[in-house]
């Protein structure tokens, strides 16, 4: 009952559209539903699909939401659909060539997951394949289980926190904790998230096909041992696994990488991070805070390296400096040995520029993260002519995949981290809603510099477009000027009654017509506070207008308010008819 | 990022050339800037204002202090070059601080000489990092000083009364990195290698005790004499962890039928002073006190609201005045630590906990306002509504068991405190005179327990004695 109350307000609000001809409906309830109707191009799958639409719509209202939303927008298209009675496998060049799909998309990780809600949306016959489980690493060992300890820890953290707990007027006495209830929370939120993945896609009728998927031709693919599919376009979405430098034995006990890490299997007392990117940095907040010691190992001269250097510096002087961790900048871990026969783990650091060994470190645990390595082997990419660059798929900036020859593969794409470009769970999906725009009609370049990027950190840190050297850098070589602002949380007063004013915010922009840059945020859910800023830069939204818009008092976001307000945009650039920038 | 005020401090007098490195400067140019001086005859105003520092003409930027925790800073960027003219209010360098980048800036007009301590490098505070010199005709020899000084620039300044902060800072730094590489390694933990620093223990002198041989923080806090205990507090959670058994896992197992029930906030925290109160030796000492004269006076008094207990508080803060070491505390194992107030804490019972509501000035507030007093805290407490100053100032403590029948008891010394008196019933009891005669009379043992540390027995014993003076003749009590 509760879905039927929903078709008929989708019904009224599709009551301006023009109504398809009834015949091609099966029943009331179908032709109550047209506003879903009109989006699919074709009468086979038309019905289908919207049989599964009602699941949808008793399995969750968001789905509801989603297709009544896309209906609006998607006008022109329909109307494109509407005459043609063909089915939707209409092959290139006008030659029907029948395929079983639409879309197939390797790999159910977020990127997956996220060109196939798009594509189901736009109408397309999608199938996923997956040749482990559905959610790939960033729900299963990577973003979410993840965020569940560092959720621990955050409040580990406070509640140690004499001083702050004073501060507040609270008391608390001898917080502790269960390492197995902490490594339940994380499971059970991955097992959780991933679920809702399966159930989302099973709902909307996206196929599920179970099985390594491998690439046997053009169109063409296996998954499984011998199930043999075909589809109008290919999405590779294959992911990537912790990369472990040569030399690193990893027993998956003393040495380990974040897949091991996250199952938080034991605390030791001491453990070497080799890497403090996102990874690491993020790990070492979990440990300290369960009361580990930590060492860094950085084959860079300076920890945190990929960050603004500003931002890095002060997340140092907060994220490292007051903790239990010491570092080594500029050496590399050449041979880490797991700990046996009762001797510790042991590692051996050569320095990064001269290759001399430089120092043994014997410590209880060693946790390596160094990186990803895209996960493509076995993707049957020489079947098609395809080398990888250091194992990444070679795409151009529309995410197709380039062959050997600098050729592009038609009806090949490749998102996320198996193409290196920009290696998060939001910008593989980002980059599969592109694809699918573009397989379905529409041109679409996704603009990285809108991407943001956050460490889940205590405090976090939160990044989107260029740093401030690469700014400069850019300005030297185009020939414009840069300005930067900051403003601290320490001005923020619903920072200082959280009683968290550590934290800067940061803007790296054109003075001469307020074009953001980049934007840094160092602080109290930095994380959550910078998508004004990416979705500023996605939308072209410049200074002088985005400075105008009103932020609820006392928020945490009247610091991207200030940082907005701070900014000296050039007189004569204000108020220019601010052109959306192609995204 | 903050500007700061200038630290361009003027080289100091010194009539007595020292090793210094600022005097080694300033003794030379004494005459070298009067002769410079008069010839050029600048500007009069700043002739004028210069006056009393004519030998100053070439300064010392020294590392400023710009927190109250900062010992060292590190240079990271000069905003000048050698050679550039600099003028008052402007910014010279930017140094790092424990807790954030900050702009130096000048208060001088002048050249920057020469920079003694480079970009990236660290120095303490008060260390010279910078040589400005008033006019071009000096900045030659201020360079050449500095360059022959260079080395041991940092070393020593005169500002600063303490000569060693020849350690300039990246070193520890580096040793702690570079430690392990010795020959036999000593291995430290990260946390123990911060300790090191922190309170400037050497390694060498630290035998490890942890996994392995390496030093852990435990073993620096007992190398640099400090008690574990502090840290035990915050680290014991975390640090039972790894193995939840010893902690969690009560000794013997639950009988069947029994029911665990966890401590309040209240019995939390009166459980943890019982176990800290472990580390203090304390010593007992008791004295019997006849009271027939107090029990009189009590009938007397109590129609106006006077208590046992403000008449008992009364009695030992008067006593107190006079021993004023059975008021102090032992804070450090150290010293003595002598209050300058009597607050007499007492212990009440209440809902299944304890709580010491504290008598302030117990020996300047008279017996009816102290009686008034106690209403009023008794009637907070039971409200939940004491203030924490209300229940943890206390310098002495009266513990009363009498009213249960209770003849003699003895308490646990609180944490901070130096002594705490456990009164019993008062009681009829046969007694004998000094002239052999036998009388019934009301006595009460008193029992006092204190920190032996600071509280021996004589003074025990002093204390007692002239408390039971004071009961046994309580018409001062009154007054």
């Amino acid at each position: 009952m509760h879905y039927s109350a929903a078709f008929s307000q989708a019904a009224t609000s599709a009551t301006a559209v023009p109504t398809i001809s009834g015949s091609r409906h099966v029943g009331a309830l179908h032709s109550s539903s047209s506003s879903c109707t009109l989006l699919i191009p074709s009468k086979p799958i038309n019905l289908r699909f919207c049989g599964l639409r009602r699941e949808a719509f008793g399995f969750s209202p968001s789905a509801f939401t989603r297709c009544s939303n896309s209906q609006r927008v998607q006008l022109p298209s329909r109307r494109r659909f509407k005459g043609s009675n063909v089915s939707a496998s209409l092959g290139d060049n006008g030659i029907p060539k029948s395929f079983d799909y639409d879309l197939i998309i390797i790999g159910a990780g977020v990127g997956g997951h996220g060109a196939a809600l798009h594509a189901v949306e736009k109408g397309l016959k999608t199938a996923i394949i997956e040749g482990d489980v559905v959610g790939g690493t960033c729900v299963n060992r990577g973003c979410v289980p993840s965020k569940a300890l560092l959720a621990v820890s955050g409040r580990m953290r406070e509640l140690q926190s004499e001083h702050h707990m004073k501060a507040l007027g609270l008391q608390v006495h001898a917080a502790g904790y269960d390492r197995q209830g902490v490594a339940d929370h994380a499971n059970n939120l991955a097992t959780k998230i991933r679920n809702n993945l399966t159930n989302s896609m099973k709902a909307l009728g996206v196929d599920i096909l179970t099985g390594v998927g491998t690439i046997l031709g053009p169109q063409k693919v296996k998954f499984g041992t011998d199930n043999i599919v075909t589809a109008k376009d290919i999405i590779i979405a294959t992911g990537s696994v912790p990369f472990v430098p040569k030399g690193i034995e990893v027993d998956g006990k003393t040495v380990i990488t974040s897949d091991h890490a996250l199952k938080l299997e034991f605390v030791p007392d001491w453990i070497a991070i080799v890497g403090s990117g996102y990874i690491g940095l993020e790990f070492s907040d979990v440990y300290t805070a369960l009361g580990s010691e930590v060492t860094f190992i950085e084959a860079l001269d300076q920890l945190m390296p990929g960050f603004d250097p500003e931002i890095g510096k002060l997340a140092q002087r907060v994220l490292v400096n007051p903790r239990k961790i010491d570092y080594h900048t500029g050496v590399f871990a050449t041979k880490i040995t797991p700990a046996k026969d009762g001797k510790p783990v042991t590692i051996e650091l050569i320095d990064a520029k001269t290759k001399e060994p430089k120092d043994t470190l014997e410590v209880d645990a060693a946790l390596i993260a160094t990186g990803r390595a895209p996960f493509t082997n076995g993707l049957g990419l020489e079947n098609i002519n395809v080398v990888t660059q250091r194992g990444f798929v070679p795409v151009d900036e529309r995410m197709r995949v380039t062959d050997a020859n600098g050729n592009l593969v038609p009806h090949l794409y490749c998102i996320g981290d198996a193409n290196g470009k920009m290696m998060l769970a939001h910008a593989a999906s980002a980059q599969g809603i592109s694809v699918v725009e573009q397989v379905t009609g529409r041109d679409h370049v996704l603009n990285h510099l809108s991407i943001p990027a956050a460490c889940f950190t205590h405090p976090e840190i939160s990044m989107v477009g260029l740093t401030e050297p690469q700014a400069r850098e850019k300005a030297e070589k185009e020939g414009f000027e840069v300005s930067v602002a900051k403003t601290s949380f320490k001005a923020n007063t619903k920072a200082l009654a959280e009683n968290e004013g550590e934290g800067l915010a940061k803007l790296i922009y054109r003075p001469d017509n307020g074009e953001i840059l980049g934007v840094h945020i160092f602080g109290l859910h930095a994380a959550d506070l910078i998508h004004e800023a990416s979705n500023a830069i996605a939308l072209g939204t410049r200074i002088q207008d985005i400075k105008f818009a009103v932020h609820a008092h006392p928020t945490l976001s009247e610091v991207l308010d200030e940082l907005f307000k701070a900014a000296k945009v050039k007189d004569h650039a204000s108020n220019p008819v601010s052109e959306p920038v192609a995204v | 990022m903050a500007t700061l005020s200038p630290f361009l401090s003027k080289t100091p007098l010194s009539n007595t050339p020292t090793i210094s490195f600022s005097s080694s400067i300033s003794t030379p140019l004494k005459w070298k800037s009067i002769t410079s001086f008069s010839p050029s005859g600048s500007s009069s105003s700043r002739s004028r204002r210069r006056i009393f520092i004519v030998q100053s003409k070439i300064r010392e930027i020294f590392m400023p202090a710009l927190s109250s925790t900062m010992t060292e800073g590190k240079i990271v960027s000069w905003i000048k070059s050698e050679g550039d003219v600099l003028s008052k209010g402007e910014s010279v360098v930017v140094v790092e601080s424990d807790k954030a980048d900050m702009d130096v800036e000048t208060f001088y007009d002048g050249i920057l000489a020469a920079i003694v301590v480079p970009e990236g490098e660290s120095a303490p505070v008060g260390a010279a990092i910078g040589i400005l010199a008033e006019t071009e005709a000096e900045v030659a020899q201020a360079k050449a000083k500095a360059a022959s000084a260079g080395a041991a620039a940092p070393a020593s300044h005169p500002v600063t009364s303490t000569p060693v902060p020849a350690v300039s800072p990246p070193e520890p730094k580096k040793v702690a990195e570079s430690a392990p590489s010795g020959p036999r390694k000593t291995v430290a933990t990260p946390y123990a290698k911060k300790l090191l620093k922190q309170h400037k223990v050497d390694i060498n002198s630290v035998v490890g005790t942890g996994p392995f041989g390496r030093i852990t923080p435990e073993d620096v806090e007992k190398a640099a004499g400090i008690a574990p205990s502090k840290s035990v507090a915050p680290s014991a959670a975390p640090a039972a962890l790894p193995k939840p058994a010893p902690a969690a896992a009560p000794a013997a197992p639950l009988l069947p039928g029994s029911t665990v029930v966890p401590f309040t906030t209240m019995q939390a925290a009166v459980s943890k002073n019982m176990i800290e109160s472990l580390s203090v030796p304390t010593f007992r000492v008791g004295y019997p006190i006849i009271t027939d004269a107090l029990d009189a006076l009590y009938e007397k008094v109590k129609p106006k609201g006077v208590t046992m207990t403000a008449l008992l508080a009364k009695a030992a803060a008067m006593a107190l005045v006079q021993h004023p070491v059975v008021n102090a505390s032992c804070k450090d194992g150290k010293s003595f630590t002598y209050n300058a107030n009597i607050n007499i804490a007492v212990a009440v019972a209440i809902n299944g906990g304890l709580i010491t509501p504290v008598l302030q000035d117990a020996d300047k507030l008279d017996l009816y306002l102290l009686s008034q007093k106690w209403k009023e805290l008794v009637e907070k407490a039971r409200s939940k509504q004491l203030q924490p100053h209300e229940y943890n100032s206390g310098t002495f403590t009266l513990s009363n068991l009498g009213m249960f029948g209770v003849d003699r008891f003895d308490a646990i010394l609180p944490p901070g405190q130096g002594a705490i008196m456990a009164v019993g019933a008062s009681k009829p009891t046969v007694v004998a005179d000094a002239d052999g005669f036998f009388g019934v009379k009301s006595k009460m043992l008193v029992n006092v327990t204190a920190d032996h540390r600071i509280i021996y027995g004589a003074d025990l014993a002093a204390f007692l004695q002239t408390f039971s003076k004071i009961v046994e003749n309580p018409e001062s009590l009154t007054l």
